[in-house]
């Protein structure tokens, strides 16, 4: 298997905090992995510290771009990391709220795309034929995800559940090679949830996209997951197959708290 | 009478009786200097507990009404004006009118009348210009006309020195503007509302200062005089005809701001501004580099007030740094917010009547400050989103239209 994702003693101190404590974490090709702890464990620093968003106070971030070649990111800018080919999603949703479904997925064609200025003002076939492949692009996007009947409607007034969804679908639109998802399934209820299942299975299978997310529903968790890496207190504490996961005494320890009577 | 009307009644005379009591001082109280005695003016304190006592009224009953027509429009979603505006039928031949309108009137009114309404379509320019940047783009800038003054000085000391005519200026303002404009983007990339603000604040104040000091380069606060007005084809017009020959070339600059605008707002970058302006972490997360974008949009922006101020030059023929004090980028900014923010109708209303408004109405000079204050904060109670609020026109997707393609 080859990885796509190379993370090597990555650590990110906030003054005298210690975040993320020399975490290694591998992603392969094709792979649905999760992300795993406690609140405040360092999930989401994680990914904003491989994203671009934080600069990594020490490790190696290496991600294998399009071209097949793997690359050093760390303190790249979260735009570049993108073009890179990792995309991803936000915990507290971040959809441009003055646009449509449609255009928020357009909009993720940004990175895939070059129309300038002069093109925009006058229009030549080249930017047509763009434009139309953006439309094009992000309609069928949304309609892998379902979500092609919201498509002319404002992205705020959409119900919660498709709101994550369409957060997926806008970090597609930027042909990534990993999605990272924070916390998809927050806030849906049961029957979204599996509908969610499905559709990230849909989009590994599909597209060939590798999935790293970070997820407190553990039904969710177990069931789609091939790898699970747990971290608690910025520090790895597990890893391995979900069922390897459940019986781990380490994890047990650190969602349950110390047994007394043991 | 209901309750709540005799209510209002009672707060309307309690402001009046406040009012009475606040003015007192000034209004009332009178030293003659001469007799060494106080005139009481109480015919004063009158006037004003009724005119305070009227005006309250009529605010809190407009106020009443704003309420109601909010649930109302929210209702329909769209004010009648911006319903208008989407009709075909009605637009397209409105706009014919007023092309026609623009067309002649240079033939039916006076020179003067044509020239104010050449600084009128400056400003009209220059509000488009600052909307990329303000409606679209989201970035706060107080400091626009330095780009304006850019412009205006471009053509002053190329005109001077090398004796470079309009035309060839015209565009190398424009690019001289968008250079600018980069410049001040450059370092102010990180810095978002408030602090941009102040920044670009600064750099407006920091272009009129050299423009005052600098007296080799610029000749100071004497400015420059005998700027020459386009030509055409060499042929020796006069002043009347060149007059309207420069109405003329602003109204066709306008045309060209409005149609490059509307193709930016529907175009690739359009779209990254209203996503920057939207959320900035979620944008960049998407793959589209702030800095560029936010650059484009200073560039862009300054590129307009950058051709404006070589218009102003030819038009007034004679520069100094006065005419770009901070107050031209209040009102420019003014003409933005009080016209609708990111809408190009409103921005062109806001701009015509902002600045002819106060040109024909020169007897009441004194009340302009007044007045201009007045109408800002009642725009911004009664129609906060501006007099022509933006509805942005968003991609609408038909059904059918796409060939499904597998990515």
């Amino acid at each position: 298997m080859t990885s796509i994702l190379d993370v090597k003693n990555l650590t990110l101190d906030f003054g005298g905090l210690r975040a993320i404590d020399h975490l290694n974490l591998t992603v392969n090709k094709g792979e649905i992995a999760a992300l795993i702890g406690p609140n405040g464990a360092g999930k989401t620093s994680f990914f904003n510290c491989i994203t671009g968003i934080y600069k990594p106070t020490a490790g190696e971030i290496f991600l294998t771009c399009r071209n097949g070649e793997k690359e050093r990111i760390n303190g790249l800018k979260p735009n570049l990391v993108t073009r890179k080919g990792m995309a991803r999603t936000f915990q507290n949703i971040r959809l441009f709220s003055s646009m449509t479904v449609l255009e928020n997925v357009m909009i993720g064609c940004h990175s895939i795309t070059h129309a300038g200025i002069l093109g925009a003002v006058f229009k030549d076939a080249a930017t047509r034929k763009e434009e139309k492949y953006i439309v094009d692009k992000s309609y069928s996007i949304l309609k892998t995800l379902e979500l092609e009947r919201f498509v002319n409607e404002l992205a705020v007034n959409l119900p919660y559940g498709a709101q994550r969804l369409l957060e997926i679908a806008r970090a597609m639109a930027t042909d990534p090679q990993l999605l990272l998802l924070d916390e998809p399934a927050a806030g849906m209820n049961p029957t979204e949830t599996r509908r969610l299942d499905d559709m990230i299975l849909k989009i590994r299978d599909e597209k060939g996209i590798a999935i790293l997310l970070i997820e407190h529903d553990m039904k969710l968790v177990m069931r789609i997951s091939e790898t699970i890496h747990v971290v608690d207190y910025g520090k790895k504490i597990g890893e391995g197959t979900p069922e390897e996961i459940r019986n781990h005494p380490v994890v047990i320890k650190a969602y349950l708290g110390e047994d007394i009577h043991a | 009478m209901n309750m709540p009307v005799l209510n209002e009644i009672k707060k309307s005379l309690i402001a009046a009786i406040w009012f009475m009591f606040l003015t007192f001082p000034i209004m009332v109280i009178k030293v003659n200097t001469i007799t060494r005695t106080i005139d009481w003016r109480w015919k004063n304190m009158m006037y004003t507990g009724i005119g305070a006592f009227f005006l309250s009224a009529v605010w809190r009953y407009m106020l009443r009404r704003k309420e109601k027509n909010q649930n109302a429009l929210e209702k329909e979603g769209l004010s009648i004006v911006q319903k208008i505006l989407q009709v075909k039928t009605f637009s397209i031949p409105a706009t014919v009118l007023l092309l026609i309108f623009a067309i002649v009137f240079p033939h039916l009114f006076s020179m003067h009348q044509t020239n104010i309404m050449i600084s009128a379509l400056i400003y009209v320019m220059l509000g488009l210009g600052l909307n990329i940047v303000v409606g679209l783009a989201g970035l706060l800038d107080l400091g626009y006309v330095a780009f304006f003054a850019v412009g205006a000085y471009a053509y002053a000391l190329l005109n001077l020195h090398f004796g470079l005519g309009f035309w060839t200026v015209l565009p190398v303002g424009g690019f001289l503007g968008a250079v600018f404009g980069i410049l001040l983007g450059y370092p102010v990339l990180r810095l978002r509302g408030d602090y941009l603000a102040i920044v670009t604040l600064g750099f407006g104040e920091i272009i009129r200062i050299i423009l005052e000091n600098w007296n080799e380069f610029s000749f100071g606060p004497a400015g420059i005089a005998n700027i020459p007005k386009p030509e055409l084809f060499g042929l020796d017009l006069s002043l009347s005809a060149k007059t309207i020959y420069l109405y003329y070339i602003i109204v066709l600059l306008v045309i060209f701001t409005v149609f490059v605008i509307n193709r930016l707002t529907d175009s690739r970058i359009g779209r990254a501004w209203i996503a920057l302006k939207d959320d900035e972490i979620a944008c960049q997360a998407m793959g589209i580099d702030k800095a560029k974008t936010k650059l484009r949009a200073f560039a862009l922006g300054a590129t307009w007030a950058g051709m404006g101020g070589v218009v102003f030059a030819a038009k007034t023929a004679f520069i100094n740094p006065a005419s770009f004090t901070i107050w031209e980028s209040v009102i420019i900014l003014c003409t933005v917010v009080a016209g609708g923010m990111g809408s190009i109708v409103g921005v062109i209303c806001g701009a015509l009547l902002l600045i002819l408004l106060p040109e024909y109405l020169r007897d009441f000079g004194q009340f302009r400050m007044i007045t201009f204050g007045a109408v800002l904060v009642l725009m911004m109670v009664f129609r906060p989103g501006g007099m022509i609020e933006n509805v942005r026109r968003t991609y609408q997707f038909k059904t059918g239209e796409t060939n499904d393609i597998h990515s």
